[in-house]
């Protein structure tokens, strides 16, 4: 169990490293959900299940999607299809444009 | 529209000139000042380019490296210092987390008369069988009202940032490019299979969180925080279509509203009834029954009414800036 615990505290320092080191912002988001996770699990074994609870379904959950969307209102994701060319996007603006 | 009061009769009235006041249209130095329209900004060809050489020319002096050494060193020392400043904080941490007392043990300073008075006369005293749900939500309830309306107040700062002004109506450039609207629904048949068997399991969950706070790990926020990404999710696989037929912008005000006033009222019988030593009559109940320890179970389902919108709120505001 000593040896778990121990496991699970590297793997936050690794998180909380390579959260910043990363290039990607959704691949910072993505390692900043598991780490929520593995901070939950040590709740659990710290013996408080409330705040595990808390922290799985906030930490995880809904801070990670606030995340995600504020990555796509500032164009951060990228679709495949969207970087083909300008085009797309000028016709797709024109239409929001004249509200079609 | 009928008016009680003629023009002249209205103009003599406290409020006219207290509108005047507001307004800027009356001084008590100048009289009646003159309110012009302020014109919106039109540029010409000429400040245009102006404006342009005049950026240009910021860059081209500033933000030459070559030529401008404050810019290149300063650039450098910034890198460094950085650097120094995290790992100093780190250090700082470090040695203060090494200062700290071992964990769970018996003679830390932690355990002195107050953890032990709550845990010996804690249910008791709540009759809650979760001494930390007794303790957030009764030894220690201001602290959590307190907290509810740092959420409501974190909602109204979204709203205030994030909101598009109805004035410049719907069809505005602005609210159709924050309106995602139109994307939807996306039909997306894995995503809706699955939200269709998780959303129900999701917001059960939730509710067992919430009621049985008192009764085992959990409470108010947790229970509230699931329900609210259980919303989360039902909104992404069906649109907002399906969801605003029983929840918006009125549904969230009155319910946040509602919650948090009837947090505010039981909290303050409690405590009008606990510093005048009088006897509240609320039973307290067998402690491990649902219906048991008092006001907790009223407020836990409070606290996560409002966290529950709150959350849902945040996503659509983030979203697209308005319900």
């Amino acid at each position: 169990m000593e040896a778990f615990r121990f496991i699970l505290l590297a793997f936050l320092v690794v998180c909380a490293v390579s959260v910043s080191l990363s290039k990607d912002l959704l691949n910072s988001i993505l390692i900043y959900m598991s780490y929520s996770l593995v901070a939950s699990v040590i709740w659990i074994l710290l013996e408080s299940p409330d705040l595990a609870i808390t922290e799985a379904a906030v930490g995880a959950g809904i801070t990670s999607v606030l995340f995600f969307i504020t990555l796509k209102k500032i164009h951060a994701i990228m679709k495949k299809d969207e970087s083909e060319g300008e085009e797309e996007r000028t016709d797709e603006q024109k239409k929001i444009g004249t509200g079609v | 529209m009928s008016r009680k009061k003629s023009e002249q009769e209205y103009e003599q009235t406290l409020s006219f000139r207290l509108r005047q006041w507001l307004d800027g249209t009356k001084d008590p130095f100048l009289d009646t000042v003159e309110m012009k329209p302020q014109r919106p900004y039109q540029e010409t060809h000429e400040s245009a380019l102006q404006r342009k050489a005049e950026k240009e020319r910021v860059i081209e002096t500033v933000f030459d490296e070559e030529h401008n050494a404050e810019l290149r060193i300063f650039k450098k020392i910034y890198r460094v210092f950085s650097v120094i400043f995290c790992i100093s904080l780190v250090l700082v941490l470090l040695t203060g987390v090494s200062g700290l007392p071992p964990f769970g043990q018996a003679s830390n300073p932690v355990n002195n008369e107050v953890p032990e008075r709550y845990i010996e006369s804690g249910l008791q005293e709540t009759g809650a069988v979760n001494i930390v749900t007794g303790m957030i939500l009764d030894y220690r309830a201001f602290d959590t009202l307190g907290e509810s309306h740092v959420l409501f107040i974190a909602t109204c700062t979204v709203l205030i940032l994030l909101r598009i002004d109805k004035k410049k109506g719907r069809n505005s450039m602005e609210s159709l490019q924050a309106d995602d609207r139109s994307h939807e629904p996306k039909n997306d048949v894995i995503l809706q299979t699955s939200a269709r068997f998780l959303v129900p399991l999701i917001v059960i969950f939730g509710i067992y969180v919430i009621l049985c706070g008192h009764l085992g790990p959990g409470g108010g926020f947790s229970g509230g925080a699931v329900i609210g990404a259980g919303l989360i999710l039902y909104l992404n696989a069906f649109g907002f279509a399906r969801t605003e037929r029983f929840f918006t912008a009125k549904t969230y005000k009155w319910m946040s509203f509602g919650a948090l006033a009837c947090y505010a009222l039981a909290k303050s019988y409690s405590f009008y009834t606990g510093a005048n030593e009088i006897h509240s009559v609320i039973p307290l109940g067998t402690p491990g029954a649902i219906l048991s320890s008092g006001l907790i179970l009223l407020l836990n389902i409070c606290v996560g009414i409002v966290v529950a919108g709150t959350m849902y709120t945040f996503y659509v505001m983030f979203r697209k800036g308005g319900y």
